[in-house]
């Protein structure tokens, strides 16, 4: 059944790692074309339900559904085709390989040419290998990259870098993005431009899932906020709402008198 | 993009030139000969960069496909009588086929382990062409295959030889630079990279490495094909343990991931144990000490370190 309203469903999921629960028990929906912000301490397991969304690895239990069908056991490449594209906590673009090309890598995907096709060099190839090329020049512009299109990636610094991986995931053309802490490593500066970014990201139809430990990123920019505790999830609403939720100030500061405003 | 296009036509050209001014002036049939070894060493180093160099898997067993390509042919042309062009797509068909089978066990080995994997295959592989002697005329070998021909051409002439293997290098560097200037190229370069990103971005990376594999097994079942019809006579040693070795060798020594690369990587291991016979009972020592050197001093091989050496020049002049 194809749900218009939630784009992802997670249902009571659970994960262990030999007898250790890293998931228990988790249950969210996203809205389509909102941004959630994933929230919680070190170790309370918001890379472990990345991995499980993106089909690193399979949940033990429970059911996790996109755009109206179960994504469960759904290999990595597959999740990709059907809209759900990443990044990574530590940055994994193609080192060896300019910008451009990593962009047209991103694109892979949404582009069918094989072994025979590349061979043979058929118009049709090469159309689409320039509609390829003119995609990546647009979403390099987008994430003001373009002058650097020819430059090794890994000679970028690491502020471009970040947003050369948001440009390939969204090469993609995902419906669902999933951001793995985008503003690690990042200045000031940076993770406003950062901010503006996932929001026009937004602006497109895509929906966000965002974990970072910036709360003042994630606060001004979630429409919704899923806070994880020790693998249990143990809040969720507005922004507004979760600042004030008890249980969330305890997991953070281990108190309830304090604000989270402005954590970082 | 379009200047990548032009400058591989220029370098296809230049190649063409140099093929057809070689066979023209050499007519010695040994150095003929030397030349037309490198022609067949370099396929099975092209192959087997495209699977090393850009998907970044090792093989340790790839003398198994270049075997697989000889004894096919030789078994389809003495054993079922049928001419050798039509024994050519049967030998390459089979190579992929085993490389089909055997890959998808293996390449889900990574690092060591798939040196292991593919060094016992190979192993394996050799063991058969051994043994089986009905079949293969076992240790002491095939003899009686045919020489080639077309139409009224006959490639027993060294000369003729000559310029039907380096065709056949030619179309075969054509085929892998279209490939790697591909999105298929970028998809396995990118698994070199990094595999998870690489799935990440939606590559099917196994798919990937297993085409690759079951490609440069084509490659090598070719360079088979063109020196069982070239020695008329192929025994199992030729395919053993040491000449996948020495197949790992050219690409590594060549530079991975650069198919000129493979071109010098073959010539400078077909050329060497030549100059070396002056050494005699040391050419061994010799060969391997030049190895070393070369790894020492150029570690991303002969291609990248002759541009570095002259790219940093150009700086010095520059200065």
């Amino acid at each position: 059944m194809t749900n218009n309203h939630f784009l992802l469903e997670i249902e009571s999921v659970y994960k262990a790692f030999g007898g250790v629960e890293a998931l228990s028990d988790i249950s969210f929906l996203l809205k389509s074309g909102s941004i959630t912000g994933l929230i919680g301490p070190n170790g309370a397991g918001k890379t472990t339900l990345f991995n499980l969304i993106s089909g690193i690895f399979p949940s033990d239990n429970g059911n996790i559904i996109f755009n109206g069908t179960s994504i469960k056991n759904k290999k990595v490449h597959k999740l990709v085709e059907r809209g759900i594209a990443r990044t990574f906590q530590n940055v994994e673009l193609f080192e060896s390989m300019t910008v451009l090309e990593n962009i047209l890598v991103g694109q892979h995907t949404r582009t069918r040419c094989g072994i025979w096709g590349s061979i043979t060099r058929l118009p049709w190839v090469s159309r689409e290998e320039q509609e390829a090329h003119q995609r990546a020049m647009e979403l390099l512009d987008f994430v003001g990259l373009h002058e650097h299109a020819d430059k090794t990636s890994s000679d970028l610094p690491f502020g471009w870098q970040r947003l050369l991986e948001l440009a390939r995931a969204m090469a993609a053309q995902p419906k669902l993005l999933l951001l793995d802490e985008p503003a690690a490593g990042l200045n000031i500066t940076e993770t406003m431009q950062l901010g503006e970014l996932i929001k026009k990201i937004r602006e497109q139809g895509v929906t966000v899932l965002l974990v970072e430990h910036d709360m003042s990123l994630t606060m001004e920019i979630s429409d919704w906020i899923v806070v994880l505790d020790q693998g249990k999830k143990i809040a969720e609403g507005t922004p507004r709402n979760i600042q004030d939720d008890e249980a969330v100030l305890k997991a953070y500061l281990g108190t309830t008198k304090k604000k989270v405003k402005g954590e970082r | 993009m379009s200047t990548n296009t032009a400058r591989n036509r220029i370098s296809y050209i230049i190649f063409i030139l140099l093929v057809t001014f070689a066979g023209y002036y050499i007519n010695n049939s040994y150095y003929l000969q030397v030349l037309t070894f490198i022609g067949i060493n370099t396929l099975l180093a092209l192959g087997l960069n495209m699977l090393m160099g850009y998907a970044g898997q090792i093989s340790l067993g790839h003398a198994a496909f270049y075997g697989i390509g000889a004894y096919g042919t030789a078994i389809l042309t003495v054993h079922y009588h049928l001419p050798p062009w039509l024994a050519l797509p049967g030998a390459i068909v089979a190579a992929m086929l085993v490389a089909y089978i055997v890959g998808i066990p293996t390449l889900k080995l990574s690092g060591y382990y798939l040196g292991m994997g593919t060094l016992g295959f190979g192993m394996i592989v050799n063991i058969i062409f051994r043994e089986w002697s009905s079949v293969t005329g076992g240790a002491s070998g095939f003899i009686g295959i045919p020489p080639l021909e077309l139409g009224s051409i006959s490639f027993s002439s060294t000369k003729n030889y000559f310029y039907l293997v380096w065709g056949f290098v030619l179309i075969s560097i054509i085929i892998c630079r279209r490939i790697i200037d591909s999105r298929v190229g970028r998809a396995l370069r990118s698994i070199h990279d990094g595999e998870k990103a690489s799935a990440a971005v939606g590559v099917n990376t196994s798919r990937l490495k297993l085409q690759v594999f079951v490609l440069s097994a084509g490659f090598s079942a070719l360079a088979g094909f063109l020196y069982a019809h070239l020695v008329l006579f192929i025994s199992p040693g030729t395919f053993n343990f040491i000449a996948s070795i020495r197949m790992v060798t050219m690409v590594v020594i060549g530079g991975m991931a650069s198919i000129w690369g493979a071109l010098l990587g073959a010539s400078l291991l077909t050329l060497l144990p030549e100059w070396l016979h002056a050494f005699s009972e040391f050419e061994m020592v010799v060969y391997g000490l030049i190895l070393m050197t070369v790894m020492i001093f150029l570690p991303r091989g002969l291609t990248r370190g002759i541009l570095d050496i002259v790219e940093r020049a150009g700086k010095k002049h520059d200065q």
